[in-house]
């Protein structure tokens, strides 16, 4: 699992790439922590368009993200969500609370 | 032959095993020429069941986890996660969705996710003795 990031003007994106599961999770959280102190971003956007593997620890870790950015004002979604994620989001029901973009090759499933 | 094959695991309740369980299973079933789709969801419910005997099952030691892989009638998977851990008090509460002891690390979404990826979901559990978790899915024979 490595995390990436990139910030323009108010708005951090965090790039997680490889598997993310419970045994990655706690690795990828706090990278993401420290990012979010360094940058005090408003908006946070979560780019999974190279993770090849999530399960319900992922679930915990963006309903945590979209807890903390929504506290602070400011919006999170997440994007380029691949075939596996995006199955793994829809049977927790978590569009309904957070916004996610498929990416362009999961749509059709 | 293929129609019977299976696969045993034995590994301790350590979380780099999480990755190690999945691959197998899914290198074990390939076999059965699963789909993509079908073969990500088989993942996904290995990971789920594995990851709750690490966390929950043996929540302060290391335990054993035994994981058994097979094929049914030529176009079942059956896998089964066993842990002699903690065991669950009341598993219909378990089973529903956000029900979590975990904390804010967990969303309580593992048995749903399991039950929504397989066709048929058994948890038989006792307290203090431990889980055993079944899951059948089918993999349709492709034509040719
Ligand atoms: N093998 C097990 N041994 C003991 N308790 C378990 C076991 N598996 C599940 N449980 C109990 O059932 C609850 C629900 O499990 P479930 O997998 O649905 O959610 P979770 O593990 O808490 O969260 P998530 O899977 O979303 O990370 C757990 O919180 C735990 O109390
Ligand atoms: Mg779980």
């Amino acid at each position: 699992m490595k995390v990436f990031s990139s910030y323009d003007n108010g708005r951090l994106t965090i790039y997680l790439h490889g598997e993310l599961d419970h045994h990655a999770v706690r690795g990828a959280a706090e990278l993401v922590e420290r990012l979010l102190g360094e940058y005090l971003p408003r908006d946070c956007v979560l780019d999974l368009g190279r993770l090849s593997f999530m399960d319900s620890s992922g679930i915990a870790l963006i309903l945590r993200l979209h807890r903390r950015l929504v506290a602070g004002g400011g919006r999170f979604w997440v994007e380029n969500v691949g075939a596996q994620p995006l199955r793994v989001l829809d049977a927790g029901g978590i569009g309904r609370v957070v916004q996610i973009a498929a990416a362009k090759e999961a749509k059709q499933a | 032959m293929k129609r019977d094959n299976y696969l045993k695991l034995e590994f301790p309740s350590r979380s780099a095993n999480e990755a190690l369980a999945r691959a197998s299973v899914a290198a074990f079933a390939s076999q059965m020429d699963p789909t993509l789709d079908e073969l990500g969801d088989i993942r996904t419910a290995v990971s789920e069941a594995v990851t709750n005997a690490i966390v929950h099952a043996y929540p302060d030691t290391v335990g054993v986890v035994w994981l058994r892989a097979r094929i049914l009638d030529g176009e079942y998977l059956e896998i089964t996660v066993k842990d002699k851990g903690r065991g669950i008090e009341d598993v219909d509460r378990a089973r529903q969705p956000l029900y979590t002891t975990g904390g804010e690390d967990r969303s309580g979404m593992g048995f749903t996710i399991m039950e929504s990826f397989t066709d048929r979901l058994r948890i038989r559990s006792a307290p203090g003795r431990g889980t055993t978790v079944t899951m059948q899915r089918r993999i349709r024979r492709k034509p040719g």
